[in-house]
């Protein structure tokens, strides 16, 4: 994705150093944005949500869009997964790791 | 729900369950092979609709058919996804596994839903997979092996088009055939998703690479930030326009159909009890429950259609974030925006909330959104107490108490909400919502839903109302005052002895005797409390009049604050049998409802007490 569309308080914020690389999440990726899942994260043992996510499909090496943001601030959004389309809310996309693609 | 030609269960001697993803068009496939041989009812004990049918193949075979509910997996993570895979495991408590599954999968959606068929060909029954939406994915220049795919799975393929009746005739006659032998599981611990991958690079062309061009248009509209909500508030006002507006008329022309009906029927009576209980209980009972149906089967074509189009969970996405601040997701928006109107239908609307503990939480704050048989007591209290008089030079003093009124009650139920979905982090309840791809309402299912709602609500829900005012008619008439007497008749009834009774229950909300009289018939329906004071003040009974000839002689009679009591009462309590009795139905829990009903009892009760005490300190009566 172009990260120069992106805002730089978003960023700063949500872009975590793991060593020396960049970890962008779902949850920051702007409208339109396309992105390849890199993983998914469990905020617990046996997160359920991370689970549910993999079972719709939020899997490693799939491609990702933003389709819409929620219409007061960015919470939820829709993400395009295939085939399919997911309304989330930010909590949940922030367990989704990206990989950005060009 | 049963149908007629349901009603007894016919001898079935094989019995299947529908398994499969939410969107997957299985309930439209069991509408297609059952018609309206359906039984509609909850799980035991769970806010999850059961629905069974029944058909025969054309060979005579006759087969039992469950609609298990939408699951993305037998991981379960819901009430209704619990259902489902306890029934798939032969788990569930009251409901037999079935000899056979038919796992409905999308053509449209392969990734999403070969995924949740492999998990079912690990459970070791025979499957049958019907491949839905075929007609579309060859649209979509989709190319299906099914014969490599078929081979690969281990279990046989159908391909159907559940939207309409040719369309499942293969199904019908695989089902006509051997059952398949159980499908050979995959080996323990293999990833579902590589296996979807492999399957779908082996046996399937998609030149489209996933893009539904009219789904991702009318998204870039239906959901934009502007637009999106500008539609949705459009189509809400048209929705409930027409429900009110529409609604109006029929409510209207069978609510004097009714009358006359009563009065034809009823003439050659002479007066006495057997008339007043057809005219009063039996009558008026199923006249209460008869002039609902309109609005609730215009609401539900609208709620229907919206669900069918996929629109309803755009809606949801849209208004997501406003019902986050209660707690709850968009999807109870629109039972609680119908529960304006009346309770009833806003109570069956919130089947189309899939979670069950929002579901629940719906149905519960529901009777606490101002329904429209409020309003006749709110009119009169606020006729006789309220000064009419102007507030900052436009506002009229009555409307802002009125509108007040309704904020009040808006705000506890957002509160009350609030207070009933605390203790679980909003992490663990998450959105997850799919968006399906639009899609054309289909007639027949709306017709079948439509029908469905309006024989479970007569049928299951009349009679409870029926009887219910039966039994407030005969406490409101028995025993019957001496000959001669003074006063009202009802003050001689039980209902009076109670009101008297009840009075020192209420004194300390400031209610009089005849307030608490007054409640007892109102609990058939809101508005009757205004003709039951009419009846206990004895001044003439007749509805039109009543609030009229009342309006000067309460405000005479009452203190302010015992009318600022009644009215904040009438904001809380549940005062409204045939409410109860949907909740009972929607619930299946009688425990839910006395919970409800102690809740909303217990908050009327606080509101009218501070709202006296208040209200007495103010103006400065002892």
């Amino acid at each position: 994705m172009r990260l120069s569309r992106m805002k730089v308080g978003a960023i700063s914020r949500r872009h975590i150093h793991r060593g020396t690389e960049l970890m962008l999440y779902l949850d920051t990726l702007p409208k339109g944005g396309h992105a390849v899942i890199e993983k998914i994260e469990q905020r617990a043992p046996l997160d359920p949500i991370a689970t549910r996510l993999g079972e719709l499909g939020f899997v490693p090496g799939e491609a990702v869009q933003v389709v819409a943001t929620g219409p007061m601030g960015r919470d939820p959004i829709a993400v395009r997964l295939g085939t399919s389309r997911f309304a989330l809310r930010r909590g949940e996309a922030a367990r989704v790791g990206l990989r950005a693609v060009s | 729900m049963s149908s007629t030609a349901s009603a007894q269960t016919p001898a079935s001697n094989l019995h299947i369950a529908l398994v499969g993803n939410p969107n997957c068009g299985k309930t439209s496939l069991f509408n297609q092979l059952t018609g309206s041989r359906q039984k509609v009812a909850n799980y035991a004990g769970v806010t999850v609709e059961r629905k069974e049918g029944f058909f025969t193949t054309p060979n005579g075979r006759a087969i039992r058919v469950l609609d298990l509910p939408g699951a993305y997996s037998l991981d379960s993570t819901s009430p209704d996804e619990d259902v489902t895979r306890d029934v798939c495991l032969g788990r569930h408590p009251s409901e037999p596994q079935p000899q056979m599954l038919v796992a409905v999968i999308s053509a449209t959606n392969l990734r999403l839903h070969l995924r949740f068929l492999l998990e079912l060909k690990q459970l070791g029954l025979p499957v049958i997979v019907a491949l839905n939406m075929m007609d579309e994915a060859r649209r979509n220049g989709l190319k299906i092996d099914v014969a490599g795919l078929q081979a690969d799975l281990g279990m046989p393929i159908v391909p159907v088009v559940s939207l309409n009746r040719a369309g499942v005739i293969p199904l019908l006659q695989a089902l006509d055939l051997p059952l398949p032998a159980p499908p050979v599981p995959l080996p323990a611990g293999i990833d579902f998703h590589m296996e979807v991958r492999r399957l779908l690079a082996a046996y399937v062309v998609d030149p489209s690479t996933g893009k539904d061009r009219l789904t991702d248009r009318l998204d870039r509209v239906f959901l934009h930030p502007v637009w999106g909500p500008v539609i949705l508030l459009v189509v809400l006002f048209i929705m409930f326009q027409t429900v009110f507006a529409w609604a109006q008329p029929l409510m209207d022309g069978l609510d004097s159909g009714i009358s006359t009906f009563g009065q034809i029927v009823l003439k050659p009576l002479p007066d006495g009890i057997l008339h007043s209980l057809l005219a009063d209980g039996v009558i008026a009972g199923a006249g209460t429950v008869i002039v609902f149906l309109p609005q609730i089967l215009i609401l539900f074509l609208w709620i229907l259609a919206l669900e069918e189009s996929g629109y309803l969970p755009r809606a949801a996405f849209l208004l997501d974030r406003l019902m986050a601040l209660a707690g709850l997701s968009g999807r109870s928006f629109i039972p609680l925006l119908s529960s304006f109107a009346c309770a009833i239908p806003g109570i069956m609307a919130a089947r189309t909330i899939q979670n069950p503990r929002d579901r629940l939480v719906t149905i519960l704050i529901a009777p606490l959104m101002t329904c429209s048989a409020r309003l006749p007591v709110y009119t009169l209290l606020i006729g006789a107490f309220v000064p009419h008089r102007t507030v900052l030079g436009i506002f009229g003093l009555q409307g802002l108490v009125l509108f007040g009124l309704y904020a009040v009650a808006i705000v506890s139920g957002v509160i009350a909400a609030r207070v009933m979905t605390r203790g679980v982090k909003s992490e663990e309840h998450p959105l997850l919502l799919e968006l399906p791809p639009y899609r054309r309402p289909n007639l027949k299912s709306l017709a079948l839903g439509l029908w469905q709602r309006a024989v479970m609500f007569l049928s299951r829900v009349g009679t409870i109302i029926v009887s219910l005012n039966v039994l407030l008619w005969a406490l409101s008439s028995f025993p019957l005052p001496p000959a001669g007497a003074p006063g009202a008749a009802i003050d001689y009834s039980l209902a009076g002895r109670i009101g008297h009774v009840m009075q020192w229950v209420f004194a300390p909300i400031g209610f009089n005797w005849q307030i608490c009289v007054s409640l007892i018939p109102g609990l058939a329906a809101r508005e009757v409390a205004v003709s039951a004071l009419a009846t206990v003040y004895a001044i003439g009974a007749t509805d039109d009049g009543a609030a009229d000839k009342l309006l000067p002689l309460l405000s005479t009679q009452w203190s302010m604050a015992t009318a600022f009591s009644l009215l904040a009462w009438y904001v809380y309590a549940p005062q409204c049998i045939s409410t109860l009795a949907v909740m009972r139905r929607e619930t299946g829990s009688i425990k839910t409802v006395l919970w409800a009903a102690a809740y909303l009892f217990g908050l009327a009760y606080l509101a009218a007490f501070l709202t006296y005490h208040i209200t007495r300190a103010i103006t400065g009566v002892p």
